[in-house]
């Protein structure tokens, strides 16, 4: 049964990129357990403005899990300990009475804060205009089976096209790598005959962007994956690795 | 052929197939070795087969050339990343499960590796091979003791009455064990390995040889 806790977070708090950041704990009582974690913070910074505080910057936007926007690394997890879910899908009921929550925003070279718990995500748009689409309008939805497509590949691209790019890959990653992003990227239309034809060039032109924005080299630790809030699978690393490995062999 | 240090996918698979060769030396550095559990006679005769003879020389630069090229991209790999992950650390950060500790300490088990390394090839290498290509056939110790240059099975019998050497190399095993666990899986990881049958959890299991073979084919 949800009841109601008393709770402490401990959040990062930073005016500005340049400034140096700090810690700060609050206390809030009487939090209900069926609210979410984003319900939390905003009790927390009605609170504040109320108090002619501060409020606490954080990203959110859909609170469904379907943005990608929200993030923060919760007690040491991207999107908090809860599994496959994004923060804004995080429930208080994961927390118990007298805890203290520690929220800090991502933190990787490729993506500084902007304020608090907001970080600059924009690498990912770059690395998506260095060869995330497809060149050509395809037109409208075609009928079905007119291109047919074996259905595991077509699974397997659904699968990797469920990447919400919220970045909890590098957040969590020791090497500040983005191979998960990119190589869902890159797979979920590598896998389809609309995007085959452009494959190579693709792999190569997002991979070097990744590389020059200066995301770190992938270790194949797996971090990545067991966070993901869209479980995407490192085996999509192991294509972009293949696509990118043939492409400049045949070069 | 820049890519391959200008890039991360390219530094990562020099990483790997330097890393396969080195997986392929000690496989048959321990095929070798075997002999000296049967026969001392028979590990000798496998000694003098090597010993300072010009290919048993030649490939000992390759190795060194290997070695020193997985060393140096560790490194720099090490450092990029550190570099990469940004100056602020988390202040708490857990280990996913799922996610190996090998996996996330490389580069301290390869130094590790690295040390007990080092003192394997002073007492072995410098005595036998090293000593022979100097031009002498016995080799001295520290303790006046006096062998063969091709005398593996007497090398082996002295050191390894000592406790301490016995124990430093139970403890270069292991960490050995630890790094390629991470290491192989992942080379094999790179060239899309185990991509069908997807076990991704990092370990090393009897079908894993089989099915990543059987699932490197393009699709
Ligand atoms: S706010 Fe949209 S995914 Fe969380």
């Amino acid at each position: 049964m949800d009841k109601n806790i008393n709770i402490k977070v401990k959040i990062w708090r930073q005016r500005s990129p340049k400034e140096k950041g700090f810690f700060e704990t609050y206390n809030l009582e009487n939090i209900s357990q069926g609210s979410s974690f984003l319900e939390m913070l905003d009790i927390l910074n009605e609170k504040l403005i109320n108090e002619g505080k501060e409020p606490v910057v954080f990203d959110h936007d859909c609170r469904e899990g379907i943005c990608g926007m929200c993030s923060l690394y919760i007690n040491g997890h991207p999107h908090g300990p809860d599994e496959d879910v994004t923060t804004c899908q995080l429930h208080m009921r994961k927390f118990h009475d007298g805890e203290t929550i520690t929220v800090e925003p991502w933190r990787s070279a490729g993506f500084p804060v902007i304020r608090d718990l907001m970080v600059n995500r924009s690498a990912f748009d770059e690395i998506m205009q260095a060869g995330g689409y497809v060149s050509v309008n395809t037109g409208g939805v075609p009928d079905a089976n007119s291109t047919p497509i074996a259905k595991d590949k077509a699974e397997m691209a659904m699968d990797a096209a469920a990447c919400i790019g919220c970045g909890a890959c590098v957040a969590t990653c020791k090497n500040g790598s983005a191979m998960l992003f990119v190589s869902a990227k890159v797979s979920q239309l590598a896998l389809l005959p609309q995007g085959r034809i452009e494959a190579a060039r693709r792999a190569k032109a997002m991979v070097a962007k990744m590389d020059e924005l200066g995301f770190g080299n992938c270790t194949n630790t797996g971090a990545c994956e067991q966070e993901c809030p869209k479980s995407i699978s490192i085996t999509n690393i192991a294509r972009l690795n293949r696509e990118f490995l043939s492409a400049k062999f045949k070069d | 052929m820049s890519w391959l240090i200008n890039s991360s996918i390219g530094r990562k698979l020099i990483m790997s197939v330097s890393g396969i060769v080195l997986v392929l030396f000690l496989l048959f550095h321990l095929s070798m070795n075997v002999a000296a559990v049967f026969s001392a006679e028979a590990y000798n005769t496998i000694c003098s087969l090597l010993g300072s003879n010009w290919y048993a020389v030649a490939a000992t630069a390759v190795l060194a050339a290997i070695i020193a090229l997985h060393f140096t991209y560790a490194t720099l790999l090490t450092l990029q990343n550190r570099k990469a992950r940004g100056s602020n650390r988390y202040t708490v950060s857990a280990r996913p499960k799922g996610v190996s500790w090998a996996s996330q300490n490389m580069f301290v088990i390869g130094l590790i590796v690295c040390g007990f390394f080092i003192l394997h090839l002073s007492q072995f290498w410098y005595n036998m091979m090293f000593t022979e290509v100097l031009g002498h056939e016995e080799a001295t110790l520290c303790d006046g003791t006096t062998i063969g240059t091709t005398d593996g099975a007497a090398f082996i019998e002295y050191y390894f009455s000592h406790l301490w050497v016995v124990v430093a190399y139970l403890i270069w095993y292991t960490a050995l064990w630890f790094h390629l666990t991470h290491g192989i899986w992942s080379a094999f990881k790179l060239s899309g390995g185990t991509m069908r049958y997807g076990s991704n959890d990092g370990k090393l299991s009897p079908t894993f040889w089989l099915r990543s073979s059987s699932s490197a084919s393009p699709e």
